[in-house]
């Protein structure tokens, strides 16, 4: 078996994962390089739907279910209706224009990204999953799910539930005629 | 999958986050910059799930204990998808309410709150 860079052997595995997080990261870099918002938006529907994947292969299948349902579902629809309603995607409402900011975000992003990546992958490269016992492939359904959120978290699901009431009484609000 | 070491998944995680960082510092658009938080949330989901998965290594007493350790990171990621959820939609709302008032939501010319 060869071996890649920093010792990690290259299995069918990790070639899948690299397309996938390859092609999500690339679906993340063009929401922020795009001018045009819909282009941002169609670019991050695409990265949800990768991450979603992502989350399958991690044993997590109803998080991923919900992944889809939640982000690409309601919250992606509710941007491109904002989107559509302030005829943001005309190209030349909002230009960009030139300015120092930009390069100096993007230097300061590269920096955060080289200071937080050669302090954790290093040691992280080396930690590789305990194969998945069916008794352990069942913590990622529905019913675990389910049981652990109305047993154990029943307070944090109440608070998250009355967090949502408001969160429409507040959208509702904002979206008033006169406020 | 089996091949892939815990390392990948954190710098994809990594990496998105700071691509939403950069989004939010360096773009005009509030709508983008929602985007970039999303996509900063989304990241942060990613290692949960991840952390979640690569702790099944280490050997836990009894089934309890078990699905206690295994469950807290698909918990904190249906959190925070519900938070997002909530986020976003007074988010945009209070980005529309903007928009009717001022006619531009260029966010580098919003100084209502400047004294």
């Amino acid at each position: 078996m060869n071996h890649a860079a920093g010792g990690v052997p290259v299995t069918p595995e990790l070639l899948l994962f690299g397309a996938v997080a390859g092609a999500a990261a690339l679906c993340a870099v063009g929401v922020v390089a795009f001018n045009n918002a819909i282009r941002s938006a169609l670019c991050l529907v695409v990265n949800f739907f990768l991450l979603a994947f992502l989350y399958f292969t991690l044993n997590a299948e109803m998080l991923g279910i919900t992944q889809i349902v939640v982000y690409t579902g309601a919250i992606m629809v509710l941007f491109l209706f904002v989107i559509m309603l302030l005829n943001l995607g005309a190209p030349n409402l909002l230009v960009e224009k030139r300015d120092p900011k930009k390069y100096l975000g993007i230097l300061l992003g590269c920096g955060m990204f080289v200071l937080l990546g050669s302090q954790v992958l290093p040691e992280l490269i080396k930690v590789h999953a305990a194969p998945l016992t069916p008794e352990l492939a069942k913590f990622g359904g529905p019913e675990a799910i389910g049981r652990t959120l109305f047993t154990s978290y029943m307070y944090p699901f109440e608070a998250v539930s009355v967090l949502l009431l408001i969160g429409i009484v507040g959208s509702i609000l904002l979206a008033k005629r006169r406020i | 999958m089996n091949g892939v070491p815990l390392g990948a998944y954190i710098g994809l995680g990594m990496f998105m986050f700071t691509t939403g960082v950069v989004g939010v510092v360096v773009r005009r658009n509030p709508i983008v910059i929602f985007m970039c938080i999303e996509l900063m949330l989304n990241s942060v989901n990613l290692t949960f799930l991840a952390f979640a998965r690569y702790q099944m290594v280490t050997k836990v007493a009894d089934s309890t204990a078990l699905q206690n350790s295994l469950m807290a990171g698909q918990m904190m990621v249906i959190f925070v998808m519900a938070v997002a959820a909530a986020e976003v939609a007074v988010g945009l709302g209070i980005i529309m309410a903007i928009y009717r008032l001022r006619d531009n939501v260029d966010i580098d010319e919003l100084n209502l709150l400047r004294g």
